[in-house]
Parts: C-alpha cells; sequence; structure tokens
C-alpha cells in the first residue's frame, strides 16, 4: 500500500469524523438552548404542517431571500441545485450496486457541476462588487467560495479533460467503508479534489456552513403562530413562576 | 417646517439604496442610565468594573437560553440580502446599519471568544478582541435598531437583527450599561404602573373630562370607567392615550366602540400601560415583571376578558408572550382570544351588525394606513395568517369613503419602522428619527402626491408620536397623522345620538 493512499485514508476517516462529530456536537447546541418566547416572523403558519410547508419552501426554494434579493437568489439557488445533484451524482462511487435513481440522474449530475460552478461565480462577483456586500465580507467569505469553485472545478477537469481511474477510486472508497484499504491512483487533479473535500468536511462545523443544520432551528421559521392557544414555557422560565 | 442642526434628507420618488458612508452615525448614542435607572431594574448601577469579563459571562448565559442567539450568530453566510433592507441604513448611509453589519458588531466578539475559528484564526473569520471601543461601538449601533424586524422576512435563514440587538442591550443592562430612555421609563412602570408615571387621580380627571366632551358632543353619556371592579373587559392601552395627539381621539373611539356594543369595561390603574419595555432591552424578568401587572389587575377587577388598545410593540407583548409570561388565562371566559385587539373587537362588532356609521364624516379625508412593523411582523390579529394586515384597513374602510394602499414594498409584511420604535423614541436620538422615517416619507410622499392623500392612520402609539413629531420636518402637518379609533369615532352613530339635541346640534355647525 502507497504512503499517499494510507494518508488519504487517514484524512478521510478524519473529516468524516470532524464532520460528523462536529455537526453533531453543534445540532445538539441548537436543540438543546430553548426558545423562550414565540417569535414566528409573521405572517406565519396556524398549523405544524404550515410550518413544515413553510420550512420546505425555504429549504427547497430559499423563498425569503428570493423576496429579498433577486440576484442573490438566483446564483445561490443554481449553486446549491448544482451541489445537490452533484452530491446525488456521487453516491455511486460509495454504492454497489448503484440505486437505480442515482443511475437516472448521472447525466444531469454531470450538467449540474456547471451549473455549481457558475453559481458559485456568481456570488463571488457578487460579493465583490456590490458595495454592501464587500464591506460585510471577510476573508473567510472569499476563500469559502474558492474553495468550493475549485472543488467543482477539479471534478469537472476530471470529467472533460483528463480522467482518472473512476473505478479505482471507487475501490478506494468502498474499501474505506468496508475497512479493507486499496490502493488510490495517484493523479494529481483527484489528489487536489479529495484534499479540498476534505478540507470542506473538516471546516464544515466551525464555519458558516452552519447555515445548514441552522435553518431548521430558526424559530422566526420554525414555529407556528399559535401564542394565544397555547403557552410556551421555557424550563429556565419556570423558576420565575414560583416566586 | 421643524428646524435640524444635523441636515435633512431629500425625499425621493422611490427610497434608492445609498452607497454606504463609514461613521456617519457614529456620534448617535442615547443618554446612558444612571444608577437610579438602573437598580429598581435589577441591574447594577453604573459600568462595573470588571465589564470584560462580565460581558462574556452574560453571553454565554444568553447563549445557552435563547435559541434564537445561538443559531443565528452561527448562521448568517453574509449573502447580503438584508443589506439594503433597513430603514436606519437607507436614512443614513451608514454601513453598521445593515442589519448583517450591525449583527456583527456582536457576532465578531461571539466569534473570538466562543469559537474555534475565532480563538485560532480572528483575522481570517473576522473576529475581534473586546474592548472598550467595541462595548461603546454596541451601545451607538444597537441603539439605531428598532427592533422592526424588517430584515428577518427577508433573510434565508430568518435571522431577526430584533433578536440580537435585545441579547445585546441584557447583556449592557447586565453590565451597568444601560439606556436612560428605556430603563427611566421601566422603573417607572414598576412604581407607578404606567410609562408616564400618570397617578390613578390624574387618569380619572381626564376620563372625566373625555365623558364631559363625549356628552357635549353627541348628547350621549359614553362612560370611561377606571378600576371599575366586576366589570367583563379590562381594558389596556399605551399610557399615551390618555393625554396626547391623536392618541386620544384613539382612546374616545375605544369608548364610543365599547359603550355601542353594550359592554361592561374599564381601564385599570395598575395596569394603566399596554407598553412593555422590557421587550426592548430584551429583559424577560423586567418584561415578565410588567406584565404581571395585567394578570394581577384582572384578578383584582374580577375581569372575564382582556382588551388592548392601539399599540404596536405592546401587542407583539399581548399578543405573543402574555400567555406564557402572566397566563395562564384559565380564569377568563373561554369564548374570546386573551387578550384581543381594539381593532378584532371593533370589526367583529362591524361584521355583525352592532355598530352604525355616518362614513361621510370622514370625507374631508383621503386615508393611507401606516402597518406598525411590529402588529404586522409578529403578531396577527384575527384567525388567519395575515388579518393583522386586513382588520385594520377592513374597520377603516367600514368608516371612510376614501383608502389608498401606499406601495406594496412599503406596506403589510415588507412595511418600513416609523424611525421611532423599539426604545428609540426619545429627544436624544432626534438625528437618528428624522433620517430613519425617510422610507416611511417617500411611499407617503408619494400617494399624497398621487392620489390626493391628506392623512396616514396608525394604530400604534409610538408611530403615532414618533410621526406627529417628525413629519414636519418633511414639509407635512403633524395633524395628517391619525387613529384609527379616531375615524371610528368620527363616522359612529351612537344609538340616541342627535335625538335629543337637534336645535343645539344646529348651534355646533
Amino acid at each position: 500500500m502507497s504512503f499517499l493512499t494510507v494518508v488519504y485514508a487517514v484524512l478521510f476517516y478524519l473529516a468524516t469524523a470532524v464532520l460528523v462529530v462536529g455537526v453533531g456536537r453543534k445540532i445538539y447546541v441548537f436543540a438543546k438552548a430553548p426558545a423562550p418566547l414565540k417569535i414566528p416572523t409573521t405572517p406565519a403558519p396556524t398549523t405544524q404542517t404550515g410550518v413544515i410547508m413553510r420550512m420546505f419552501r425555504e429549504v427547497v426554494f430559499f423563498e425569503s431571500l428570493f423576496k429579498g434579493a433577486k440576484w442573490t437568489w438566483l446564483f445561490g439557488w443554481v449553486f446549491h441545485m448544482g451541489l445537490f445533484l452533484v452530491l446525488l451524482r456521487h453516491a455511486r462511487y460509495f454504492q454497489d450496486p448503484v440505486f437505480f435513481p442515482i443511475e437516472l440522474i448521472q447525466p444531469f449530475g454531470i450538467y449540474a457541476g456547471f451549473a455549481m460552478v457558475a453559481g458559485l461565480a456568481g456570488l463571488f462577483g457578487r460579493r465583490l462588487l456590490v458595495d454592501r456586500v464587500r464591506y460585510i465580507s471577510a476573508p473567510s467569505d472569499y476563500l469559502m467560495l474558492v474553495l468550493l469553485g475549485l472543488i467543482g472545478l477539479s471534478g469537472l477537469m476530471m470529467t472533460f479533460v483528463v480522467h482518472t481511474d473512476i473505478i479505482a477510486v471507487k475501490q478506494f472508497f468502498r474499501g474505506l467503508m468496508t475497512l479493507s484499504l486499496s490502493e488510490l491512483p495517484a493523479d494529481p487533479i483527484l489528489l487536489v479534489h479529495l484534499m479540498l473535500v476534505a478540507l470542506l468536511m473538516i471546516i464544515f462545523p466551525i464555519s458558516k456552513l452552519l447555515h445548514a443544520p441552522g435553518i431548521f432551528f430558526s424559530p422566526t421559521r420554525n414555529q407556528v403562530d399559535n401564542p394565544r392557544e397555547q403557552r410556551h414555557l421555557a424550563e429556565w422560565a419556570k423558576r420565575f413562576e414560583q416566586q | 417646517m421643524a428646524k435640524a442642526d444635523f441636515e435633512v434628507p431629500e425625499l425621493q420618488e422611490y427610497t434608492e439604496v445609498p452607497k454606504y458612508v463609514e461613521g456617519t452615525m457614529a456620534h448617535s448614542s442615547p443618554y446612558v442610565a444612571k444608577p437610579d435607572h438602573n437598580t429598581p431594574l435589577g441591574f447594577p448601577g453604573e459600568l462595573v468594573p470588571d465589564w470584560h469579563e462580565k460581558t462574556l459571562e452574560a453571553m454565554g448565559d444568553l447563549l445557552g437560553k435563547y435559541r434564537s442567539f445561538q443559531v443565528y450568530l452561527d448562521s448568517c453566510v453574509k449573502c447580503g440580502a438584508c443589506t439594503d433592507k433597513c430603514h436606519y441604513y437607507l436614512g443614513t448611509s451608514d454601513p453598521k446599519n445593515m442589519p448583517v453589519a450591525r449583527q456583527d458588531l456582536l457576532r465578531k466578539v461571539y466569534r473570538r471568544y466562543f469559537t474555534f475559528a475565532g480563538k485560532y484564526f480572528p483575522k481570517l473569520v473576522g473576529a475581534a478582541d473586546l474592548t472598550r471601543e467595541v462595548l461603546d461601538e454596541w451601545y451607538s449601533y444597537f441603539h439605531q435598531c428598532s427592533q422592526c424586524r424588517r430584515c428577518s422576512v427577508f433573510c434565508p435563514y430568518g435571522i431577526d437583527t430584533a433578536e440580537i440587538s435585545m441579547a445585546a442591550r441584557e447583556i449592557l443592562d447586565r453590565i451597568g450599561y444601560g439606556q436612560k430612555y428605556c430603563n427611566e421609563i421601566i422603573a417607572k412602570v414598576h412604581k407607578v404602573g404606567n410609562n408616564l408615571g400618570m397617578p390613578g387621580p390624574a387618569i380619572r380627571d381626564t376620563l372625566d373630562g373625555l365623558e364631559e366632551d363625549v356628552l357635549e358632543e353627541t348628547g350621549v353619556a359614553v362612560k370611561y370607567p377606571l378600576d371599575v371592579k366586576g366589570a367583563d373587559i379590562l381594558f389596556v392601552t399605551p399610557s399615551a392615550d390618555f393625554f396626547a395627539e391623536p392618541h386620544i381621539d384613539g382612546l374616545i373611539g375605544y369608548g364610543k366602540v365599547l359603550h355601542e356594543c353594550g359592554v361592561s369595561w374599564t381601564f385599570s390603574t395598575k395596569a394603566s400601560e399596554a407598553g412593555n419595555f422590557g421587550m426592548f432591552i430584551g429583559s424577560y424578568e423586567n418584561m415578565r415583571r410588567v406584565s404581571m401587572r395585567i394578570r394581577e389587575a384582572a384578578i383584582d377587577l374580577g375581569v372575564k376578558r382582556i382588551v388592548f388598545g392601539e399599540c404596536g410593540h405592546a401587542w407583539r407583548v399581548a399578543y405573543a408572550f402574555l400567555n406564557t409570561l402572566a397566563g395562564p388565562w384559565d380564569f377568563l371566559d373561554p369564548n374570546y382570544p386573551v387578550p384581543q385587539h381594539i381593532c378584532e373587537f371593533t370589526w367583529d362588532a362591524i361584521q355583525q351588525g352592532k355598530l352604525k356609521f355616518d362614513k361621510s364624516a370622514n370625507d374631508d379625508k383621503v386615508l393611507t394606513f401606516h402597518d406598525s412593523c411590529n402588529v404586522a411582523r409578529a403578531t396577527r390579529m384575527g384567525d388567519k395568517p395575515g388579518g393583522q394586515f386586513e382588520i385594520p384597513r377592513n374597520v377603516i374602510k367600514a368608516v371612510c369613503n376614501n383608502y389608498v394602499d401606499m406601495e406594496a414594498d412599503t406596506i403589510k409584511e415588507r412595511t418600513f419602522c416609523c424611525g421611532g420604535g423599539g426604545g428609540l423614541l426619545t429627544d436624544d436620538l432626534m438625528e437618528l428619527r428624522v433620517k430613519g422615517i425617510v422610507p416611511r416619507m417617500n411611499a407617503l410622499n408619494n400617494v399624497v402626491q398621487e392620489h390626493g392623500v391628506t392623512h396616514m392612520a396608525a394604530i400604534c402609539a409610538i408611530c403615532k408620536s414618533q410621526f406627529t413629531k417628525v413629519i414636519p420636518y418633511y414639509g407635512f402637518e403633524m395633524d395628517q397623522i391619525v387613529s384609527v379609533h379616531q375615524l371610528v369615532s368620527n363616522a359612529i352613530l351612537l344609538t340616541g345620538q342627535g335625538e335629543s339635541d337637534d336645535d343645539s346640534d344646529e348651534d355646533d355647525e
């Protein structure tokens, strides 16, 4: 087994652990903190089903962002949907046999790669060109877009420019899953691609990527508008009741 | 036109998003609370020597108590959707008045002390040390947010800057660095029962005067009861309704509606204030203490229902928090929502045909309606989402012939704050108030020019006070602002009105 394969194997075990434990810990923190008051942004749904619908529109269509900033919505939505399809397409590297739906979306997944990179370019341009957005941007905000962009570009290069031994890559990842290491091809673009993906997984729980779990815990979006009908007393607020 | 020692912005046809200009409002800072204001609220009298440690301690405490605070500090991706939504940014061009930048004043400290990335790579993620300068900047800019929630409508994660502002003010209070205006008022409520410190006899005097006025005007003996035990309805209204214009004309209207519906009702000295400034300073405890007066008054007087007068933030606390803070209301009549808004009450009565109007009494006016921020984005009226937009409009249209809405981007859930909400309605923030009103003034000016609108109605004591004081800077007259129930009062035909005093009616003309 080559040194490189071992390094990447360790890297992906580590990255997966950081991602799962880090995001899990953060979700625990979000879930544990009580929302002591009813604060949905109204007009808000008056039923739990309504809240699920609202959250669905928010997560799938970015409803609020659409109301707020059309260009950001366009670039952001194209990027996220592209990324979603690309991720689904990549599922085939972890499945044997490959699930039928995953096979079906393979061709779309390829074009989604272009959409993803185009969306990122748009977001980057907006961050650079709109004075207000430039003002609020930290170096990490640009770097995050660069990181995702490089992941997308290196991935596209392997599809359209310099192919790698994709069978071997699949065997490597299947090997990681079954604890039987197999050789990873030493193609530079593949190595860059995988390195950046591992980096993304590692910084996920300590960065603004936490918006992904965060949205589900946002009280202005996930609360039912029924404060007159139901009391909503937080555990820590109960001590006032005894006074 | 009113005079100002700063430049009053010019009105535009549509509110344009300005290029940012750094530091234009860095000097804006309200008077700091004195020990007399702070200690009755349970806060240290003045800035504590170990404020650095205590600030971080308070932040940590709030992170564990408010999911909104924790989630919103972690989730912002700096997409910029909120940057052109705040009326204070649109009016001042100060980039720190962009909601995300305002949050970042606090978020950068959160990151520095509470996150891995901020501890080890502060420059990379925009984290910063907590210094005295940072603290002063918090004091300045978290008192340039009216907690109107407009930013939260457009944020893809629903991040509500009001939540961050409230937390920031709570932290500042806990280190003895509170704001005079809010804390002085809350101290008055704790002591006297209302924001203005009006004692019971003064309220009774005012109400006696109103009863005489209404009798003279209509020939009907409409009562404005105070502290009547055994009344069915406890009526809680902002104390400004007892004396300020045009608030008091609205209060006259409440009385006429309640009289005509034949219900028994009463004001209360103890709960002679609907407003709850505890919300502005983010203090659950103070908000609860202020709310408990209403519970105590309801029990003392033995009422069956609670109805609130026209007040924006008050309605938020009443509608969204009162059940939690001062409930359960199991001793009240379960057939009515607790509490009920006077607009809900009036609209119900209109639909049941209990009220008769002469709409032509308002024919000298062309009306528009200003949706108060906290009513629009934090509450509801009626059973259906959006009732808070429809019901006040329905009431106005039932009593007026001429009504026009302002531009869609400036009403309903997208409404702009009046510029004085959230604990900023104080003279030491006059520049902020005059500039923050710009988006609303542009929209109003448009309908004035295009549709001949003469009056703007509102259902919030703060909106009414802010508008009457500030619209003269833009060439409007203060009496162009009216209460919704003032319009009702103008048009309502009371039973028996004009029957016995035909001759005296003529004399008045």
